[in-house]
């Protein structure tokens, strides 16, 4: 069947395999040469397709164990994460690190060891992990903690499914007392004003800030930062725990390349902008996490040919000079993308090719075609000069020599990879692309 | 809810994992060993009942809970609160999804082991339960293979027996017993192959069309006794069943799906459904196709 990522590029038939429990997961591995494991398809390129044999793990989605004392999760690598959230809120907990939407399982956040807006406090999903069962390419299945199997953890925290298949996870949800957000919004009307508010809001839980991306010369980098706090019950005496009920609304047909053009991104981003009202609120925490997962296959927007997302990190001493070339570089080739996401990340965390290290983290949308291409390949120098890395889990296009002068741990991941995998079993096109 | 003259639903005590247990993950290390048979961690959920509490008179009882469709169904009665009876003919199998039920939902799973063709253990079963249930769910199926089925007539007898003989048996004895209650609902998973037999899969096709007129007629007889019976034909649906097939992905639907069908069948007391609408068109064109023109299309 026709699979893709979140951007719907590439698209590939691969044979797909279900998983429904560890002993079929283990028939499937050992019957076949070559696989990989497929959570919910959120990654945006390639990193969840093999030809071959994509294994989805969507049938594993049970809840195993939960203590309501310390929060404590027990789940199937397959659940998703609304699912756990629309158990877990109501009893008072939530995710210690969620990515901006809620449709992704519980494997793919530690395959790809994702990050959110509290990335500075709390560091990565993987961070929160404290055990996971790995089914490896021989057939067995370890157990993997930072007591046991450290090195395995290593590389299955943000290893993109290449170190083995994670059949559950064990973690530590956070107490909250309501599903509301105070939510605070600020205005920034350069590139150095939104640094300066990014780095004074160190202290709270969550922070975010949209770029006009189009904006250029004095006015680049005006944004908008959001920042938010789990609304206590006396500042939302009225938010309940109850999930807020809203119907998806699906994006019915694919839109035609046209409606995407320099001057309608123009339009949307300063209507954006404009419309984005400095102030406080208390907003629920779907509508503050997941605002996009209202409208269901929004990726249907970007038309047929899909689209590509590009989220590179540069260290903090080289942020300003490496974001703003990149914005720069950008706004001079009249690519507007709809969404362009800043944030300044805290330090790296122990994957070994977890994407995260300390400074700014900038986020951009683009459909992709020839002109996208070259674009972002020059965007690629940019980024490696200054020392920066992509995401490999926004990731369909870039080439194993940005990898490896990105990942410094690289060849550690490599070397585990060669001892509990010696033959490649797990590959994904994008392994394949981009040499692990 | 489904059941409108059941009591408030039975909820068992919520669910356990209590502050004091050693920690409620995997039982047993499984550092570098073999894949563990019934897997690590199922028992940690385990405290909410295993059985079933005699009051319990809203439970649904599922006879082939272990496929896609059967759990389908199962969680979205446990997410109604409604307790439930799982049967299979390996239940251990069935231990992870239990303790999810349980743990999600508060509810009693109770699970039972039962191969469907060994008929006399039908009544014994039955009579043996906590409580007769409110609803019954019949979704064992077999589809085999076609060639295979032609070929071999002990192959053909055992695909005949599952999808017809045996639950057939079983609902009709489910029927007796709801009878004299003068309550309840049955539901029996058939298929769209039993509106037409057809080359591809004649054996499966006519075992269905015989529980298919089965169920019609054990409706006709309980009409009025307070027993409603609902035939479902799905249509083609993504399972273990067609794995592998290349299935057309505007007719196929989830399991999902086809539980959400069933319920509402169940609470608005339709009699037969297809799960995705269209398929009644389909087969109502296949239907109408004339029989010498029907046999030597290839269908
Ligand atoms: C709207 C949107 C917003 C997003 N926002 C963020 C964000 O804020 N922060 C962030 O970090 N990410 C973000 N992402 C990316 C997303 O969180 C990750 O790509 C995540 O991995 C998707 O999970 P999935 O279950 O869909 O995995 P898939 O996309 O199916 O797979 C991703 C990778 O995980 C591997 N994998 C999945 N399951 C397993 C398993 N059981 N065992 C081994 N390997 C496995 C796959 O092989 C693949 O390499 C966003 C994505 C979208 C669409
Ligand atoms: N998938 C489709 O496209 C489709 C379309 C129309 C109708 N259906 C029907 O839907 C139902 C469920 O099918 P599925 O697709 O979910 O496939 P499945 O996974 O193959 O389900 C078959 C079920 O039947 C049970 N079963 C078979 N023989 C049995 C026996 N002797 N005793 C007890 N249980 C037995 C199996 O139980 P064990 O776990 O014990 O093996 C299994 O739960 C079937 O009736 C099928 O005919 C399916």
């Amino acid at each position: 069947m026709k699979l893709s990522g979140w951007g719907r590029y590439p698209r590939v038939d691969c044979a797909r395999a279900v998983m429904r429990d560890a002993e079929g997961a283990r028939a499937t591995v050992l019957g076949q040469e070559s696989l990989i494991a497929r959570g919910n398809g959120r990654s945006y390129g390639d990193a969840s397709l093999n030809a071959r044999c994509t294994l989805s793990t969507l049938r594993s989605d049970r809840l195993l164990a939960f203590d309501p004392a310390s929060g404590r999760v027990t789940c199937e690598a397959g659940l998703l994460l609304s699912e756990l959230l629309a158990f877990s809120v109501p009893r008072g907990w939530f995710a210690p690190v969620t990515p901006g939407t809620r449709f992704v399982t519980i494997g793919g956040m530690v395959a790809a060891d994702v990050h959110g807006k509290n990335h500075h406090l709390a560091g990565t999903f993987g961070n929160h992990v404290e055990s996971l069962l790995l089914l490896t390419a021989d057939g067995a299945v370890r157990r993997c903690a930072r007591d046991e199997n450290a090195d395995l953890l290593r590389a299955t925290i943000g290893g993109m499914g290449l170190t083995g298949v994670i059949l559950e996870v064990t973690f530590c949800l956070i107490p909250v007392e309501t599903g509301a957000i105070r939510q605070e919004t600020l205005r920034a009307g350069s590139f150095d004003e939104i640094m300066a508010l990014c780095e004074e809001s160190e202290g709270w839980t969550y922070t975010v800030a949209w770029i006009d991306c189009l904006a250029r010369g004095k006015r680049l980098g005006r944004s908008l930062l959001y920042r938010g706090e789990h609304a206590t019950r006396a500042e939302a005496p009225d938010a309940t725990l109850a999930p807020p009920g809203r119907k998806l609304r699906n994006v019915p047909v694919d839109f035609p390349r046209i409606a995407l053009n320099p001057w309608s991104m123009r339009a949307f981003n300063a209507l954006y902008y404009g419309r984005g009202r400095p102030g406080t609120a208390l907003v629920d925490y779907v509508t503050y996490f997941y605002p996009l997962d209202a409208v269901g296959e929004w990726n249907r927007i970007y038309g047929r040919g899909g689209f590509t997302q590009y989220q590179c990190v540069i260290p903090k001493a080289a942020s300003r000079a490496g974001i703003t070339a990149v914005l720069e570089k950008v706004s001079a080739a009249g690519m507007g993308s709809f969404l362009a996401v800043l944030k300044l990340f805290g330090a790296e965390g122990e994957g070994l090719l977890s994407f995260p290290t300390e400074g700014y983290t900038l986020t951009l949308d683009f459909p992709v075609d020839t002109a996208t291409l070259n674009l972002l390949l020059e965007l690629d120098a940019i980024v490696a000069d200054h020392g920066g890395r992509l995401y490999l889990a926004k990731d369909s296009r870039t080439g194993a020599r940005m990898m490896r002068r990105g990942y410094p741990r690289l060849d550690e991941f490599l070397a585990l990879r060669e001892r509990y995998d010696p033959h490649r079993r797990f590959e994904s096109l994008q392994s394949q692309r981009l040499d692990l | 809810m489904s059941d409108p003259t059941a009591p408030a639903p039975a909820v068992s005590p919520p669910p356990p994992a209590p502050a004091a247990s050693p920690g409620p993950v995997s039982s047993g290390p499984v550092s570098s060993g073999p894949v563990p048979s019934g897997p690590a961690s199922a028992a940690a959920a385990a405290t909410v009942p295993a059985t079933l509490p005699a009051e319990a008179t809203n439970a649904v009882l599922i006879l082939g809970a272990a496929s896609d469709i059967g759990a389908a169904i199962a969680r979205a009665h446990a997410a109604e609160g409604r307790p439930l009876i799982l049967l299979a003919r390996q239940p251990a199998r069935l231990e992870r999804e239990a303790a999810d039920l349980r743990l999600r939902h508060g509810v009693a799973v109770q699970l039972l082991p039962l191969d469907v063709l060994d008929l006399a253990a039908h009544a014994p079963l039955l009579d043996s339960l906590p409580v007769l249930p409110a609803t019954v769910i019949s979704v064992v199926g077999l589809l085999g293979e076609q060639p295979r089925s032609a070929a071999d007539p002990a192959e053909a007898e055992r695909v005949m027996r599952t999808n017809y003989l045996a639950p057939a048996l079983f609902l009709g004895e489910v029927a007796n017993r709801m009878e004299a209650r003068g309550s309840g609902t049955i539901i029996g998973i058939s298929s769209v192959a039993g509106d037409r037999g057809r080359a591809s899969n004649y054996v499966y096709g006519s075992a269905k069309a015989g529980f298919t007129a089965f169920l019609s007629g054990l409706r006709n007889r309980l009409a009025g006794k307070g027993v409603h019976v609902v035939t479902v034909k799905p249509g083609f649906v993504d399972t273990q069943m067609t794995a592998g097939m290349n299935l057309p992905k505007p007719l196929t639907a989830q399991p999902e799906e086809v539980a959400k069908a069933v319920l509402a069948a169940e609470a608005r007391g339709r009699d037969v459904i297809y799960v995705r609408p269209v398929w009644r068109v389909i087969m109502s064109i296949i239907r109408g196709i004339p029989e010498p023109v029907f046999k030597r299309r290839n269908l």
